[in-house]
């Protein structure tokens, strides 16, 4: 029933097909417009914000620089608060184990708080080849499931969406999966969100098992964060019997005060509100209330590998606030599907690679799917430098393709290098352009190039190779030139 | 005090207005200025591009011809960031801690035109001449990799004859990228397109920058558009006068 990522063309080819797309260029201008307004309004209340981020990321280091003694604290408080931990290396491990502990609780369904983790690790289509159905609850998450879409932002998967088409996917839709939407639905927000509340209340009053993420980890008392905003994750959280929690190892955070620090930066940083409407926080078992099976999936799948990469490392800090994604001038045009992969935006282009390796043709070319404009650092509550991660991971995929059959762009490359090395030869060059030149006469730009660069030229004008360089004018005019 | 101009690679070969006017206007204010004509290239499109070993002989290059001088100034915003930012950690990736060293040590007196002007010289009002109606554009590199802030404003306000319009959201990225423009064209020019349309909203006659890599991909497009805006390199606005028109 739900699409995945695998597949999906490289960055330039579904970026093109999604500059075409007015309807999306429209709703994500106008929803990323909207939501950097608001995070730079309430983010300029805060007088120390750069203290803060910064202690947000040394919080995140610390954890990361000990995951190995943190996560096995937060393993032994979690069973002394009677909760059940799994460890699992790879998606494959951690759907096994949530598939066989739904059945374990004989159940057909899982009802489920929207996480990043279970997207990436392609939980939904696990349990369905299972036999197990997957309701999402989170409201937008919801019509991503409904409309057979694929989620386009971290915070806001359907961000691609307007009102109008949401109308319609419910119309269409809802019925297919439970709770029918009244036939007289308008595209007004409220009624769009009475009619979602009534098509999930059954699903949650009539759950066994829950499916979470988390957004924090507490080590020092085994307590378990999610952080949202419609109150959705609240009711799976606390109303079936078993309850599953998918968290990346990242997550980890080694106390409450750490925690504390966090949540200083995550609501402002994300939704653009001083604080999110619901935060729950959960510490294995309490006889009587809320869940009695309280089961946390711990998952690797690639986090290693990122931890030993020094540089690198760093991208584990990212608490999935997609305030890196609202602000990136690239993602506010090509929206989240052309990225091709679970996590889209800057950190995306970052993480993606990071985290499956940079041997697809996909991963190798989420590097390049930006300009280097340094937008995305300057938002980032934890200060990922993600502009210099994307150079890092473009020297790694040129490393991994030395030694083979050299690429045009490589040559050209090592042509360039050779140029610049001397200035004597880069002169050489610039006389056979200045020679170029002025057999141009009067023509200033031009308007084709020939191949590779028409990349260039079938938009933009060039300039022409000019008479004269700067270097033969001080030659001509200053003798004080040292060689 | 020594100062040397690096003229960078692209300006030297495609535009000699810029380093030129560079050495016009700081001879202006009394500045002896030298160029090195043993330099080359600071090597960030290889660099950006992901061609890290075939930088690292650019930053030695670099390293060796600025040594001698107390001051290196740099018409663009995004190689004093690449020299800044990259030359040291290229240095470290070539496990070269001798280079390295020679690159922290020289890196504090690279400076970008505007820094050089309001923070060592301690001008703004550089005796300029422009009348014309002008919006500046504020380059990534200038703006978040070496933080000039309001420098360059500060100067141009300073210009006489100048009718400044604010740019529309103008710290929006114009989409340039080194080798982005050419790798991603498509995106490229979706942002340049944003950027051309806030440009001709102000009414500019010109619009300037510290880089030419940026204004050659927005003139590229306001070119094509037959739009009649310039481009022009704050260095050349900046050493304009009632005598010498830029
Ligand atoms: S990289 Fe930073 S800004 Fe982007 S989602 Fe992660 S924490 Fe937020």
């Amino acid at each position: 029933m739900s699409r995945t990522f695998v597949g999906m063309p490289k960055f330039p080819i579904a970026a093109h097909t999604a500059l075409a797309d007015t309807q999306l260029r429209r709703n994500l201008g106008h929803a990323t417009a909207t939501i950097r307004a608001k995070r730079a309004a309430v983010v300029a209340e805060v007088d120390d914000w750069e203290e803060r981020r910064v202690r947000g990321a040394e919080a995140k280091d610390r954890a990361l620089a000990n995951l190995d003694t943190y996560l096995l604290e937060l393993e032994a408080r979690l069973v002394e608060a009677g909760a059940t931990v799994h460890w699992a290396r790879d998606g494959a491990e951690a759907n096994a184990i949530v598939v066989d502990l739904t059945r374990a609780a004989d159940a057909d369904e899982v009802v489920k708080v929207k996480s990043m983790a279970t997207v990436e690790i392609g939980l939904n289509e696990a349990l369905e080849a299972a036999g197990i159905r997957a309701w999402e609850t989170d409201l937008a998450e919801l019509i991503v499931q409904l409309g057979d879409d694929l989620p386009s932002h971290i915070l806001v998967p359907a961000i691609h969406r307007n009102r109008s088409e949401v109308r319609e996917i419910f119309l269409r839709e809802m019925a297919g999966a439970g709770r029918p939407a009244p036939d007289d639905l308008s595209d007004d927000p409220a009624r769009l969100a009475e009619a979602a509340r009534l098509h999930l209340r059954e699903k949650f009053l009539r759950a066994k098992v829950a499916v979470s993420g988390a957004n924090f980890a507490i080590a020092e008392t085994g307590t378990l964060v999610v952080v949202e905003s419609e109150g959705n994750g609240r009711m799976c959280l606390t109303l079936p019997d078993t309850l599953i929690s998918v968290v990346g190892i990242e997550k980890l955070l080694p106390t409450w005060d750490d925690l504390a620090v966090m949540m200083q930066l995550l609501p402002r940083s994300s939704t653009g509100e001083r604080m999110n409407p619901y935060t729950s926080m959960w510490t294995g078992v309490t006889p009587g209330d809320g869940p009695q099976h309280v089961h946390v999936v711990l998952v690797d799948n690639g986090r290693t590998d990122v931890l030993a990469d020094v540089e690198g490392r760093q991208a584990l800090r990212c608490i999935r606030c997609s305030a890196c994604l609202n602000v990136c001038p690239v993602y506010e045009r090509v929206g989240g599907h052309a990225y091709g992969s679970v996590y889209p935006g800057p950190i995306g282009a970052v993480l993606g690679p990071m985290l499956r390796g940079t041997q697809g043709e996909v991963e190798k070319a989420l590097p390049y799917a930006s300009s280097l404009c340094g937008a995305c650092f300057d938002v980032c509550p934890v200060r990922i430098e993600i502009p210099e991660l994307l150079v890092h991971l473009r020297t790694r995929v040129v490393d991994e393709s030395r030694g083979g059959f050299p690429s045009a762009e490589g040559l050209a490359m090592k042509m360039t290098a050779l140029t610049l090395a001397t200035s004597g030869r880069l002169e050489k060059a610039q006389n056979a352009a200045t020679l170029t030149g002025r057999l141009l006469g009067s023509h200033t730009t031009l308007g084709c190039l020939p191949w590779p660069l028409t990349s260039w030229s079938n938009a933009r004008d060039a300039p022409a190779p000019p008479k004269q360089t700067f270097r033969q004018w001080w030659r001509a005019t200053h003798d004080g030139g040292r060689p | 005090m020594k100062v040397a101009l690096f003229a960078t690679c692209f300006n030297d070969t495609m535009w000699l207005g810029t380093p030129r006017a560079v050495v016009t206007l700081l001879e202006r204010l009394g500045c002896a200025v030298e160029f090195p004509t043993a330099q080359t290239c600071c090597g960030q499109m290889l660099t950006n591009t992901g061609y890290a070993d075939e930088a690292v002989p650019l930053v030695r290059s670099f390293a060796r011809v600025f040594e001698p001088y107390d001051a290196i100034v740099v018409p663009s915003g995004s190689c004093t960031g690449s020299v800044r930012q990259q030359h040291a950690w290229l240095a470290r990736r070539a496990g070269d801690p001798g280079l390295e060293k020679a690159v922290t040590d020289l890196t504090p007196r690279v400076y970008e035109l505007s820094e050089f002007l309001v923070d060592v010289l301690g001008v703004t009002d550089v005796g300029a001449y422009f009348p014309h109606r002008v919006t500046y554009h504020p380059t990534c590199h200038s703006m978040r990799m070496i933080r000039v802030g309001d420098r360059p404003l500060q100067l141009l306000r300073a210009v006489r004859g100048i009718d400044l319009a604010p740019l529309p959201l103008a710290e929006e990225c114009c989409g340039f990228g080194g080798t982005f423009a050419m790798k991603n064209a498509d995106v490229s020019v979706a942002m340049g397109a944003d950027k051309a349309r806030h440009v001709r909203e102000t009414g500019a006659e010109v619009v300037v920058a510290g880089d030419n890599s940026c204004l050659a991909h927005i003139g590229g497009l306001l070119e094509r558009q037959r739009a009649g805006v310039r481009t022009l390199h704050l260095a050349e606005v900046l050493a304009s006068t009632e005598e010498s028109r830029a």
